[in-house]
């Protein structure tokens, strides 16, 4: 096959494939509008879904009363406590375990013990701790968030080439200019893996979290709809979750972008 | 001129008869810029390196020839301080730097850092360029290695090294993984770098062709030790004239290739010696 041909194939296949992307938005919107159909025709009674239209007034006026903001923080503020201290227990461990062989002996047998228990089935354990206030739902994202950061750094340093910490070395570098320099910007692909990871699962523990004995947060505002039936509060709070999960993704693909810049894939020709 | 150093005696036999040139040079242009004493290293019961004297003079080209597992990186990595030396007498000026086959630049630091690895102050940017100048990528300081041809990185590792002004730099086959023109335009290079340098320059290769061509001395190790050594004294640089070919058929024939051997006739198998003693 000629280049010139094989170019206007992968050219004729773009275009199907913006054709087909502009098409895949319609199935979503067919089946919304087919929502709100069923709930205008008494169908969907709004006990067991409230319609697309209440779902979007209920989440303007929560705007506007400043219940949904406030709450949002509060919830933001969780997640972004319990997944800082995630990542500075799971970094410092990866750090002791990936570069030395006795740190690896010491830390990493109890960690990989540790890992295999679900996080939240420690949540009873946490309460009798840590009572119902903030400690246990922050407690209970940092333990989830430091297994992901843990593995992933630590599989990170020990996978850094050899070859390049050796160069390294024979120019002159050791010691904290060789992690910097070197180890740290090696591991940072698998860090930032991690990282994902570790942002998915503060937010799925945060949800259960919330609502163990919350007064405030999104999980408190779901709670509450559910004791007056109000599934239109319930929706708007879902999707604020899927949004904030969608932007806190965004984030670490933007990092990646910008610490990862010297990467193949990133580099633009 | 690197033609009209004078070569001393590295007879292993005999100590070197330098004493009497020592009065009449400064000290510092006589003391050796390597020099190793009986050196042995072993791996297990495999002796890799057996009671080794070698002595590299400052500003002196020495190439090392070797077969695959005859010791030559070893020796190479000791010397870079890359193996512990145990003890043993082996002495190294403090600044050397390293070529490897590979040019083992960090894929996530700009070139120009790469080059400054390791470099402090504020004039370290500067360093890079001028170093980076030195072998024609002044043009390429912010790029990432990804984007580097084969021969640009392996010239980018080149500046790394001397942009550490050492006294010794080791080549450790920095040109096998090159095309063939690109190696050419290499070993110009690095000729230039080292008359400009002045430092003591070794170079490990299996090339027998690339030794002569560029080296004051060539050593040919063989089972951890020197086995033969040659010296060079053709003007640079140098064509593949009627000594050159002398100089090259010797030392093949020191890496065991018997040239006066009749070329196999048609049919013939021809046998591939293995090594008959494992070194």
């Amino acid at each position: 096959m000629s280049l010139a041909s094989s170019i206007r194939i992968s050219n004729r296949d773009r275009r199907w494939r913006l054709a087909l992307s502009g098409q895949r938005w319609l199935s979503p919107l067919v089946l919304i509008l087919l929502w709100e159909l069923g709930s205008r025709t008494g169908f969907i009674p709004a006990r067991i879904l409230a319609a697309p239209s209440s779902v979007v007034r209920t989440a303007w006026d929560m705007l506007l009363s400043g219940e949904l903001p406030a709450n949002m923080l509060v919830s933001l503020g969780r997640a972004a406590a319990g997944l800082s201290l995630g990542i500075l227990v799971g970094s410092t461990l990866a750090v002791i375990s990936g570069l030395t062989k006795a740190g690896e002996n010491a830390v990493d047998p109890p960690i990989q013990m540790l890992r295999t228990l679900p996080s939240l089935a420690l949540s009873p354990l946490f309460i009798v701790w840590f009572g119902i206030g903030e400690t246990p739902k922050i407690a209970l994202i940092t333990l989830g968030t430091t297994f992901p950061i843990y593995l992933n750094l630590y599989n990170g340093i020990r996978g850094v080439d050899p070859k390049l910490i050796e160069a390294a070395r024979s120019f002159g570098l050791k010691g904290w200019d060789l992690i910097a320099n070197v180890v740290l910007p090696g591991a940072l692909p698998s860090f930032l893996l991690g990282l994902r990871f570790a942002l998915a699962g503060s937010w799925l523990i945060l949800v259960v979290a919330e609502q163990i004995n919350a007064s405030a947060g999104l999980g408190y505002l779901i709670n509450n709809a559910r004791d007056f039936s109000r599934t239109d509060t319930i929706v708007v709070c879902l999707v604020v979750y899927a949004l904030l999960g969608l932007g806190a993704d965004a984030i670490v693909r933007a990092l990646e972008r910008h610490a990862l810049a010297w990467r193949p894939s990133f580099i633009k020709s | 001129m690197a033609q009209v150093l004078a070569h001393a005696a590295v007879a292993r036999t005999a100590p070197p008869a330098e004493t009497p040139q020592r009065a009449a040079v400064p000290r510092s242009a006589t003391e050796p810029a390597v020099r190793t004493r009986g050196f042995t290293r072993r791996f297990g019961d495999t002796v890799v390196l057996h009671d080794l004297d070698l002595e590299i003079r400052a500003g002196e080209f020495v190439a090392l020839l070797g077969r695959s597992g005859s010791g030559k990186t070893t020796l190479l990595r000791t010397l870079a301080g890359l193996d512990p030396a145990d003890g043993q007498d082996v002495r190294t000026p403090d600044a050397r730097a390293v070529v490897f086959q590979d040019p083992r630049l960090m894929p996530w630091k700009r070139i120009w850092r790469n080059v400054a690895l390791g470099l402090s102050g504020a004039d370290a940017r500067d360093r890079a360029r001028a170093a980076l100048a030195e072998v024609g990528l002044g043009h390429r300081l912010d790029v990432w290695p990804h984007t580097l041809s084969g021969g640009e990185a392996q010239r980018a590792a080149l500046a790394r090294a001397l942009v550490r002004e050492p006294k010794l730099l080791l080549l450790d086959e920095p040109f096998a993984a090159l095309d063939a023109l690109t190696r050419i335009r290499m070993h110009d290079l690095v000729l230039s770098l080292w008359r400009k340098h002045a430092c003591a320059v070794l170079l490990v290769t299996h090339d027998v062709d690339e030794a002569v061509a560029l080296a004051d001395r060539v050593l040919v190790l063989d089972g951890g030790r020197i086995a033969a050594e040659e010296i060079i004294d053709l003007p640079r640089p140098r064509e593949a004239g009627g000594d050159f070919q002398a100089i090259r058929h010797r030392l093949l024939g020191h890496l065991g290739l018997d040239l006066a051997r009749p070329p196999p006739a048609d049919g013939e198998l021809v046998a591939f010696p293995g090594r008959e003693s494992a070194a």
